[in-house]
């Protein structure tokens, strides 16, 4: 469909954005009887947002379900999330959210998405995180065939620009398509086009010029700019802008889209250091899958917001397999001079960490309790000299997932305006997940968000237009 | 236990050697990992972390060609990394057929060129033609055109050439992917997979994404199982003809209700259905996710495996009448073709695959 026919189309429930969230909010809408039409920004082999990067829903649920073994009650839900956020969340819309989880696995099941055993490495997930069969693309790719059979129309490349309001009213919603710009009528508006982390320039608004040099994780699509208009026209927001998911990723991954496969997991059996070739934090503080989610900060907080990974030998075969090669020396000078880190000062950091090692067991699954003895920063666990070559370096960089700014709904997903809940706007997914994630990140938790919000506003939606 | 990581690449560097890109995409498989669940090139993928060329050629001749993968592959074009495992996959695999048979000149002629699998066939009918009409007929049924000594004469070493061909690149595939010592339970598994299509079922029986995009479809596990089992049925037929005719001193014609045409009929019929469903199908998949430059190869090969089959209906369903002679040539010709190019055409992966799943059965064993 182009955009001259969509604009003289009658439609029921118009959706920016065409993720995970947009199209859960599409198929319930049309499943109650709504003519739909979804506007996605990106081409179609890009469709999907950062739900093409997924992997998991994590999911309350008592008793097996599904992939998932044993019980995960709603009260450990809740209490693995203000872990994480350090309390700033909203218990009501957390725990609506985790309550229903519960319901929408089976949903999901029935709108065309598998789920498969945890992935190897993933085996302490089994019971909290159901793993798509094939990952989040599969899971993009059955919601879009589940929709088209449901009659929902699609436009990709169609960036919609700006909502037009009629007080608390959406009445068009102003779309650019192959260049040229259209108003699409609505009659009900869903807004699901995630967070603004791939407008680089918000991001240096933001976090400060350091931004520049953050990696972006998903979709070069999500520049917030329909979470930029409707703040502008006063919606309510909720977040703090320098709010984010970002993880310590590999620094020679792609600006944008690098996905799962630039994960690094040899922090913990490795020496990290800046620039200047000196440590900065604890690399063993903890088990990486609970310590991952910190380094994008603590390396976004050093010099050029670069740090690098080493280990020995010993280590190399440890961790899940990397993406890129390491950078291999047989000494820590000649690595010093592949790095282009001062050798001198490389060589002092890693002699006085070697001095701080002591004789223990160590165990590489578990917290060993092997720390180093009278250096600041210390290893708590793990600390085992750098020694034997060939000595291998990877650098990190802050990859971003998503940005916590974002629009503020109450438990239907309703849009708060200037002066309440707008009358006809619902948003999902990454875009309002700032309502729930104040902070921190647990695996699994974007897509649970995004499931059960969007059903929630396509259900709404497609109410309000019956 | 260290690790030879200068047998890693870069992700960025799309290569055009195919082993060395088969190694490039399945590094960035491994790690990612999201297609774990569809067929078994991926768990073997994460038992390793890094590939020399004898790990690509395995998992390249694992490889099902479902495309599962493809469809769910977060990193294909047009991201930087440009991932096509199916391709890089069908590319190394017949790089590898190319190069482990023997005389290896003729794989690669007949794997990329449908009009010399078109000439071979031509060729096939000629010899028959001439071998009908040259030699003396002695006997009842077809037996009246060429004698049953004449037919020995000829398809015993056009049978048993092969074979030995095979033999040899089998073992030259062994060794290439480090084999280990093969146990019952190896070929037991392999069979079982091997029998049900189980890397054609998505993983979960729902299908593969051959003929239809990124919707599950069997169509494809269902016309490969017509053919194998059509196949396999019409071998049985001909091999029970031999038993019949040396044991039981029953020479051919048979009627309906023998073991040769029970077999034979329904084999015949499962196999042209199956050649003709597998050629609509390659029509409809998309021509991107399979090996570069080998589909005429490919396609005239189906061509040629659906003709064995016809015919030899053709030549039953014609018995009495006057066109036993010509019938006979073509059939005849087409198996003598078929059967001397076993090891140079697409007939080939059928003995590879079983290899690699005897191999993965091993690797999952150990």
């Amino acid at each position: 469909m182009d955009g001259t026919t969509a604009a003289a189309e009658d439609w029921d429930v118009v959706i920016a954005g065409g993720g995970n969230a947009a199209l859960c909010a599409a198929i319930e809408a049309a499943e109650a009887g709504a003519r739909v039409l979804i506007l996605e920004g990106a081409p179609k082999p890009y469709r999907g947002g950062n739900s093409r990067h997924t992997r998991n829903f994590r999911c309350m649920h008592h008793g097996a379900l599904g992939p998932l073994v044993d019980t995960y009650d709603e009260d450990e839900f809740f209490d693995d999330l203000l872990r994480v956020t350090k309390g700033e969340t909203d218990e009501a819309l957390a725990r609506m959210c985790i309550r229903t989880s519960a319901d929408c696995l089976p949903w999901m099941q029935a709108h065309g998405v598998r789920f498969q055993p945890s992935l190897a490495g993933t085996l302490s997930l089994d019971r909290t995180n159901a793993f798509f069969l094939g990952g989040g693309k599969a899971l993009v790719n059955a919601y879009y065939l589940t929709a088209a059979d449901l009659g929902v129309e699609v436009i990709y490349e169609a960036q919609v620009r700006h909502v037009v309001m009629d007080g608390p009213k959406a009445t068009h919603l102003e779309v650019k398509i192959a260049g040229t710009s259209h108003r699409i009528p609505a009659k009900a508006v869903i807004l699901a086009s995630g967070g603004f982390q791939s407008d680089i320039d918000w991001l240096a608004r933001a976090w400060g010029e350091a931004a520049r040099n953050f990696l972006i994780r998903g979709t070069p699509y999500n520049r917030g700019v329909v979470l930029k208009d409707m703040i502008d026209q006063g919606a309510q927001s909720v977040g703090d802008p320098t709010q984010c998911h970002a993880v310590a990723i590999d620094g020679r991954a792609p600006k944008f889209d690098g996905g799962i496969a630039t994960r690094l997991d040899c922090v913990p059996f490795s020496v990290v250091v800046n620039r200047n070739g000196e440590r900065f934090y604890d690399e063993g503080e903890d088990v990486w899958p609970k310590r991952y989610a910190i380094w994008g900060r603590l390396v976004a907080a050093q010099p050029d917001q670069v740090a690098y990974s080493i280990i020995d030998a010993r280590s190399i075969n440890l961790f899940m397999p990397s993406v890129y090669p390491p950078v291999a020396a047989d000494s820590i000078g000649e690595l010093a001079a592949k790095l282009d880190l001062p050798a001198d000062r490389l060589g002092e950091t890693i002699s006085g960490f070697n001095a701080a090692c002591r004789d223990g067991e160590f165990h590489p699954q578990q917290l060993d309790g092997l720390a180093t003895h009278g250096i600041e920063p210390a290893k708590t666990n793990w600390a085992r000299p750098i020694t034997d070559p060939p000595f291998y370096a990877y650098a990190l960089r802050p990859g971003v997932t998503f940005t916590y700014l974002g629009l503020k709904v109450d438990d239907r997903a309703r849009v708060a305006g200037p002066e309440g809940q707008y009358a006809n706007v619902w948003s999902a997914g990454e875009m309002m997940a700032g309502s729930i994630l104040g902070q921190g990140y647990l695996a699994g938790f974007g897509m649970t968000i995004g499931t059960v919000f969007g059903r929630i506003a396509g259900q709404e939606a497609a109410k309000h237009v019956a | 236990m260290s690790l030879d990581v200068t047998l890693q690449t870069d992700p960025d560097t799309v290569l055009t050697d195919p082993v060395a890109e088969a190694r490039r995409q399945i590094e960035v498989c491994n790690a990612c990992r999201y297609c774990e669940g569809f067929c078994a090139v991926f768990p073997a993928i994460t038992r390793e972390k890094v590939f020399a060329d004898g790990d690509i050629t395995q998992l390249a001749n694992l490889c099902h060609n479902c495309r599962g993968c493809y469809y769910a592959c977060q990193y294909t074009d047009p991201h930087d990394w440009a991932l096509n495992l199916p391709r890089a996959l069908a590319d190394a695999r017949i790089d590898s057929w190319e190069r482990l048979a023997w005389p290896g000149g003729l794989a690669r002629l007949f794997q990329r060129s449908g009009t010399a699998i078109a000439a071979a066939l031509a060729l096939g009918f000629a010899v028959m033609f001439l071998a009908i009409a040259a030699l003396p007929g002695g006997g009842e049924g077809f037996y009246a055109w060429i004698s049953h000594g004449a037919m020995v004469a000829i398809f015993l070493p056009a049978f048993l050439f092969p074979l030995a061909s095979l033999a040899i690149s089998l073992r030259r595939y062994w060794q290439e992917v480090g084999g280990g010592a093969i146990r019952l339970s190896h070929l037991r598994a392999a069979g079982l997979a091997a029998a049900r299509m189980k890397n054609l079922d998505g993983g979960q029986g729902q299908g593969c994404n051959f003929e239809k995009e990124d919707r599950y479809s069997s169509g494809r596990r269902h016309v490969h199982q017509a053919i194998m089992w059509g196949f396999l049925l019409c071998f049985a037929s001909t091999s029970a003809a031999t038993v019949l005719h040396y044991l039981f001193d029953s020479p051919a014609p048979y009627g309906f209700w023998s073991l040769p045409k029970l077999l034979g009929v329904p084999g015949g019929l499962l196999l042209v259905a199956g050649c003709i469903g597998m050629v609509m199908l390659k029509r409809k998949a998309d021509p991107g996710l399979d090996a570069t430059g080998r589909s005429t190869g490919s396609a005239a090969f189906v061509w040629l495996l659906g003709f064995v089959g016809l015919s030899g209906l053709l030549l039953y369903a014609a018995r009495g009448a006057g066109l036993t002679g010509p019938l006979l040539a073509l059939h005849l010709g087409a198996v003598l073709t078929f059967f001397l190019l076993t090891p140079f055409s697409k007939m080939a992966h059928g003995f590879y695959r079983f290899a690699a799943l005897v191999k993965d059965a091993g690797d999952k064993a150990a």
